[in-house]
């Protein structure tokens, strides 16, 4: 009996894996085929070894099909540069709320409590509504006012910035931290922000770990908010690059399969190599959520 | 005694002054990218704005919100003939009065103007009579009841089955962390990546189908994403896929806070295996309980990337969703007001339902 529970247990964990791995095993293993085997393959074990022909074409086709090194440098930079800014001003502010007594916290703490709840789908057709409106100074040789912020790298990254979840994090993980250490600086004539600088920061290392990854994965997977705000090529990220996939479609699955390859890869390297930090965030924001 | 007093407030206000300007950066992202859209957004949803329009947004007050939740039934009699028989066409059906004619701008019945049938029900073959239900936006009924369906279908799966995959990876089992990585590995995924991936697998010549014809060759493939009988089956299949994993970590950070001496001391008193999952592990969850019910019903209620991606909403508005809906009016048709009133009234399920829930579960939590 319990050499029988243990097999099907085996038996269940193996079978589980197969379920959650065969689509993305079928992804690589199908880029790497034309078009005519890749379809000749489905339905036969086949779909999932990489035989035939194979080759690397439809990967030459995709980057032959769009500029796709500029989409990759536009999800970076977007990504990028959204999460080290939200490291440092959720982070500021998570300080605040965890350290710091003054007047005026409640409301802030309130406000920042009820947008937990609040889904961005509620409010990205009013924002949008906004970006499209918002007067906008530019420059170009000479100031100028414009309207609408939109087709650029600003309205992908402005207004995901702060984040309650993060600054959640970030509070949750200062509060850890003995209240000791701030009261010997301040008694050493530290200023709150040196505090925060070179004692807080400097020890938050596992926050900042869990708010990088909870902030750039979903930045690297945007889709939706870009395809609203950016018509503009030169700004479009890796995501809505699949757009150019949808003509002719249904003939081209060797190079799609390449593309979703290729968008799937870096994630799944970051994911494995910080798998801690993911992990760890999930579960904590679980426990005490 | 003067001058450490004043020293104190001195080094109270400094305090208060440094909080914030630490909190000012991110407070004003939050108010211009949260608070603003949404207050907006409330405003929008009473005028006619529109996304690139010259004109200015004019005020309609409840307007939006009529069309939106307005309903009306009417009964519509026979076409009868001379001899007082009822008109029937070529399959014997009775033929009725035209409903175009109660719902166009000059009908006499001014509760009926500009909606839509949404299905005929009671009819009366003797009388020559049947009823009709109309609903200004008949779209936005068919996604309200898609996304409670949706959710009600996926929120005790998605749930349970992340719990099964917990206790599996939870026990002793050898490469467990190679099994809990593989199985979390599609949540990491975009679901744009997902959604393509799906769509080959389901398609009329696809994975599952071919598959399916390879075992039994009296198959007639099923174009699942094209069947309205199938479509949402098949989204919420995909979408328990892909979100699974994350739930799996968070019972799994639940799992690991029960503390082992209270699993020792049951066994020691020589309980089966059964009642120390009745008994020590379900207590132990209550808090991840609560936390996923509220985390995978807020995410089944704002289905959307999916749905854009698989099937459009169709067929025949049989996978739209509140907020396909919100997008489609809003971004698609560029009716920011009429976008913006369903959003609230997406806004206003989720807050009723997690609402709800709070009070039902917090007799669990004491």
């Amino acid at each position: 009996m319990k050499t029988f529970l243990k097999v099907s247990k085996y038996f269940a964990a193996i079978f589980l894996a197969i379920f959650f791995a065969f689509p993305l095993v079928f992804m690589v293993v199908s880029s790497l085929k034309p078009d005519f085997n890749l379809l000749q393959d489905t339905g036969s074990y086949r779909a999932f070894l990489p035989v035939g022909p194979i080759s690397f074409d439809n990967y030459v086709g995709v980057f032959d099909r769009i500029p796709f090194f500029m989409f990759v440098m536009n999800s970076l930079i977007v990504a990028t540069v959204t999460t080290v800014l939200g490291l440092i001003v959720n982070s500021m502010i998570g300080f605040v709320l965890a350290r710091m007594s003054f007047r005026g916290k409640n409301p802030i703490f309130a406000i920042i409590i009820s947008t937990l709840i609040l889904p961005f789908e509620v409010m990205a057709i009013p924002l949008l509504y906004l970006m499209v409106n918002l007067p906008v100074i530019s420059f170009d040789g000479g100031f100028r006012i414009t309207k609408g912020l939109f087709n650029n790298y600003q309205v992908q990254i402005l207004p995901f910035i702060a984040s309650a979840v993060s600054i959640f994090l970030f509070m949750q993980y200062f509060k850890t931290l003995p209240k000791e250490l701030d009261e010997a600086a301040r008694v050493d004539g530290a200023s709150w922000f040196m505090i925060y600088r070179k004692i807080a920061m400097p020890l938050a290392g596992p926050a900042i770990g869990t708010v990088a990854i909870l902030t750039f994965l979903p930045m690297w997977n945007s889709y939706i908010w870009p395809v609203m705000t950016v018509q503009d090529e030169r700004y479009r990220p890796i995501m809505v690059g699949l757009q150019y996939f949808y003509v002719n479609f249904g003939t081209a699955w060797g190079q799609i399969m390449a593309y979703l390859t290729l968008l799937t890869i870096p994630v799944v390297i970051l994911f494995l190599s910080m798998q801690r930090f993911f992990v760890n965030s999930i579960a904590t924001t679980g426990v005490k959520g | 005694m003067i001058l450490q007093k004043r020293n104190r407030t001195s080094i109270k206000s400094g305090e208060s002054r440094y909080a914030w300007g630490l909190a000012m950066p991110a407070l004003t992202l939050i108010v211009g990218f949260i608070v603003l859209p949404v207050t907006v957004g409330l405003g929008l949803a009473f005028t006619n704005a529109q996304l690139l329009s010259p004109t200015a947004p004019a005020f309609t007050g409840l307007s939006n919100f009529s069309t939106l939740l307005g309903v009306a039934t009417t009964t519509l009699n026979a076409e009868k003939n001379p001899d007082g028989t009822f008109v029937t066409d070529e399959n014997g059906e009775i033929v009725y009065e035209n409903l175009r004619d109660r719902t166009r701008e000059d009908s006499k019945y001014p509760n009926l103007i500009g909606k839509s049938e949404v299905r005929r029900f009671s009819e009366d073959k003797s009388q020559g009579t049947i009823k009709v239900l109309l609903a200004g936006d008949p779209s936005f009924w068919r996604s309200l009841t898609n996304t409670i369906f949706f959710a009600l279908v996926v929120v005790p799966i998605q749930g349970g089955f992340a719990l099964l995959l917990a206790l599996l990876v939870n026990s002793k089992l050898k490469g467990r962390n190679f099994f809990r990585t593989i199985y979390f590995i599609p949540t990491v995924t975009s679901m744009v990546v997902i959604s393509m991936l799906w769509r080959f697998i389901y398609q009329n010549d696809g994975l599952l189908n071919k598959s399916i014809a390879n075992v039994d060759s009296d198959y007639q493939p099923i174009d699942w994403l094209s069947n309205p009988k199938t479509a949402m089956y098949a989204i919420i299949f995909m979408s328990i896929w892909q979100a699974v994993g994350y739930h799996m970590i968070i019972w799994l950070g639940g799992l690991q806070t029960i503390p082992a001496e209270l699993y020792e001391a049951v066994r020691m008193d020589g309980a089966s295996a059964w009642h120390e999952f009745r008994y020590v592990t379900i207590p132990g969850l209550r808090h991840t309980f609560i936390f996923i019910l509220i985390t995978i019903t807020i995410a089944a209620l704002g289905l959307f990337v999916q749905v854009s991606i698989l099937t459009n909403g169709g067929p025949l508005d049989a996978t739209t969703t509140l907020v396909h809906q919100a997008f489609t009016k809003g971004y698609g048709r560029q009716q920011i007001g009429y976008g913006s009133a369903i959003s609230f009234v997406f806004f206003a399920l989720v807050l009723i339902i997690s609402l709800v829930q709070r009070v039902l579960t917090r007799k669990l939590e004491d």
